[in-house]
């Protein structure tokens, strides 16, 4: 063997060696530059944004440190989308669960036939199918002062006058809660429906052994074997919930005065109706730090599961 | 065989990479092309702004009115100007609220398209940011005679938009309703107007009279409210500056408004409502008078065919007998700052100004033009339209919401201080307005 055929076997093993390295990063690639140009980037700016007196329309801003933040957290509006956002986005996490799973519970029994059961996963699964407009518009129509809905209170002596579901400031933020509850339930009772339908039988068999009712069975058996399902889910919906928009926007706008007003449309009207990039931004920062802090939990717990 | 596995590997995994990089840069590169719902001139197939491999020019014409006018008719316009000039136009014709969002997204980001419709609404913000041109500077570049304009909406001296169609916001009124009443007066003061409201009410059970509120889209504070202060010859400005606090044509009218508030002869849902669903309402035969815009006469017709409706004046406020303002919305049109056709652009506007295509395009929006030397020929036009073209022509167009900072905004806050009003939050109409007016004031800074 010659020197130049040891040096010839030496770099292509090393350049074999190097390919097999950096092999893995280039398959990477082509994710890690969507994910820098679509996510990193307007992260960063948007951050970058938040510390600025205004961006975008005007050419030379100026670094104002945290004080649109400080702005920002003495806001009584700020505080007012705050509080209005909990409420929705708690109330309609547990409604989505206690739905979802009772309607899993329902069809997953075997009381009811197969043929029975596929047309109610069908029809309970619609509204999750419906696009956020459809939603608005079906609703606002319902929901409408001389809408069905009011006739059938009306009708059947629930009511005695047409009452202003959307226009009214103690019914609006129900309302829409409401809405989100219909279109988001799906998700959860199709999510726990595969969940229970992993539950072993032997255990509810030997349970019944023992001598355990429905109810036990439930809160001994059921939620347990449920739970890593129900925290994804309960993380999850919480991530979506928060960032609803098109709903409130196209059913009451954040109104009547500011009785609808979550975070999302108060970011909106920030953004493009009074153009203060700046504070929508800062606004928007605050929103990613509680959908990150969610995030973490989330990824811990899907650690924990693994 | 591995070293080839190896290989066809590493011939993969370069093919997956040119294939990001072409999508990366299809992604970057979309920014500015059309959307779907886009059309280009019959002499142009590449869509793009830019010149092609000939020396030939696309303009892009952002607007929401290719959606309002019967199909094809703006693109047969624009075809006009294609053949006259040999520019072409694309089309980005989105509804409302869509163009809006793209208009204000595009003037972020530098990426507007040449030609723009504009509400007078958004105007200042956009001249303020440097986003749309400067017409004067055009005018003047081409000799342009001004004096042909009906009207320019200016910021600070310059014009940023010209009025290519008017559309007036007269007083519908349900004849079946009043007739069901018994009235057989249409109301000319707004004392008469309670009235006949509350008979209505108590007679039909149905409302008197509808407002949209809606903080979505709160122009029904222009359209609807100040309607009747303009009406009565009242303004919310003075020398451009909001005029709220004190204005006793303002406290009475905002009195007037809680006075049917207070009495249940307003449509329900009020504070939810948007100018469509109080065309639904007025269609479905469940309100008596509305104020809404000229352009919904055919939607209308269409609707409720069997219903004899009619147009009247705002009723005014007692004693009053000036000239009484008629609440105009526009179809703007103005030309972006990062139009790299300056010319050509202006060269469409102008082409949409002349008389002859300004005068086609009004008849084809039910509107009125805004060349004052176009003729529109009405002679096809429904009875109605005359009718309320006659009112608009015996009143004085007016909007003090075109041009105004942050505009939309301003609308908001006034609709939110209104309901607070109404709602008995706020004990008067002095301190109502005393509270919008410092709101205001932060817009003007």
């Amino acid at each position: 063997m010659t020197y130049q055929n040891v040096n010839r076997g030496r770099s292509k093993k090393r350049s074999g060696y190097l390919k097999k390295k950096t092999e893995p990063y280039l398959y990477l690639l082509p994710t890690v530059i969507l994910m820098v140009v679509l996510l990193v980037v307007p992260i960063y700016m948007v951050i970058q944004y938040s510390f600025f007196d205004n961006v975008i329309i005007n050419d030379n801003p100026v670094f104002v440190g945290f004080q649109n933040f400080q702005e920002l957290l003495t806001n009584e509006s700020f505080w007012v989308a705050v509080k209005n956002t909990l409420i929705f986005v708690g109330g309609s996490v547990i409604a989505h669960m206690i739905i979802g799973i009772t309607f899993a519970m329902v069809l997953n029994t075997k009381y009811i036939g197969p043929k029975l059961k596929a047309m109610f996963r069908v029809i309970f699964s619609l509204p999750w199918m419906f696009t956020a407009a459809v939603i608005a518009v079906l609703w606002k129509m319902l929901l409408n002062p001389n809408g069905f809905i009011n006739f059938l209170l009306v009708e059947l002596n629930l009511s005695s006058t047409n009452l202003e579901w959307l226009a009214s400031r103690d019914l609006a933020l129900f309302s829409v809660t409401m809405i989100n509850i219909w279109a988001g339930y799906p998700l959860f009772m199709i999510s726990i429906l595969a969940g229970l339908q992993g539950i072993q039988s032997q255990l509810y068999e030997s349970s019944a052994i023992d001598g355990a009712n429905h109810i036990k069975n439930f809160f001994y058996i059921t939620l347990p074997q449920l739970k890593p399902i129900l925290i994804s889910l309960i993380l999850l919906d919480f991530v979506w919930t928060i960032q609803q928009f098109a709903l409130i926007w196209m059913t009451t706008g954040g109104g009547p005065i500011d009785a609808t007003e979550i975070l999302s449309t108060f970011i909106y009207k920030q953004g493009f109706s009074e153009y203060q990039y700046a504070m929508a931004s800062t606004s928007a920062v605050i929103l990613l730090i509680i959908c990150t802090i969610v995030a973490i939990f989330y990824v811990r717990h899907q650690r924990g599961q693994e | 065989m591995k070293i080839k596995n190896f290989y066809n590997k590493g011939i993969l995994n370069i093919l997956l990479m040119v294939l990001a990089v072409i999508t990366l840069s299809g992604c970057m590169g979309s920014g500015g092309d059309s959307d779907s719902s886009s059309e280009t001139g019959t002499n142009n197939d590449n869509g793009s702004n830019s010149e092609g491999d000939s020396d030939e020019i696309t303009l892009e014409f952002q607007q929401w009115w290719g959606v309002e006018l019967p199909d094809g008719v703006l693109r047969e316009i624009v075809d006009g100007f294609t053949e006259e000039t040999g520019i072409n136009v694309e089309l980005l014709s989105n509804p409302y609220a869509d163009t809006k969002t793209q208009i204000a997204a595009g003037a972020a980001a530098s990426t507007m398209a040449d030609v723009v419709g504009l509400d007078g609404a958004w105007v200042y913000d956009f001249a303020k940011q440097g986003s749309i041109a400067n017409l004067s500077t055009l005018m003047d570049d081409s000799g342009y005679d001004q004096n042909q304009l009906s009207d320019q909406i200016q910021v600070d001296g310059n014009t940023f938009m010209i009025p290519v169609a008017n559309f007036a916001y007269p007083m519908y009124v349900n004849m079946d309703i009043l007739e069901e009443a018994g009235i057989e007066d249409i109301p000319e003061t707004r004392s008469e107007f309670t009235e006949v409201a509350n008979t209505i009410y108590s007679e039909t059970g149905k409302a008197g009279w509808a407002i949209p509120l809606s903080t979505e889209s709160p122009s029904g504070i222009q359209n609807n409210f100040m309607s009747w202060l303009w009406a009565s010859g009242g303004s919310m400005l003075d020398n451009g500056q909001p005029n709220l606090t004190d204005n006793s044509d303002l406290i009475d009218t905002v009195e007037f408004m809680k006075g049917l508030f207070d009495d249940g002869v307003v449509a329900p849902g009020a504070y939810a409502m948007k100018e469509a669903d109080m065309v639904e309402e007025f269609t479905n035969g469940r309100v008596a008078f509305m104020i809404d815009s000229l352009a919904h006469l055919n939607t209308i017709q269409e609707g409720a065919p069997d219903m004899n409706f009619d147009f009247v004046p705002v009723p005014v406020q007692e004693g009053f007998s000036g000239e009484s303002g008629m609440d105009v919305a526009n179809w703007g049109i103005g030309v972006a700052e990062n139009s790299e056709h300056k010319e050509e652009a202006w060269q469409l506007v102008e082409y949409m100004m002349s008389p002859e295509v300004n005068a086609e395009l009004a008849v084809y929006a039910n509107a009125f033009p805004g060349n004052a030397n176009a003729d529109p020929d009405y002679s096809d036009a429904d009875d109605l339209f005359l009718k309320a073209y006659e009112l608009y022509q015996d009143s004085n167009p007016v909007n003090e919401f075109t041009g105004l900072p942050t505009s939309e905004e301003l609308m908001r806050t006034f609709a939110e201080q209104l309901q607070l009003y109404i709602e008995g939050d706020t004990g008067e109409a002095s301190e109502m307005l005393s509270e919008t007016q410092s709101i205001w004031e932060e817009a003007f800074e």
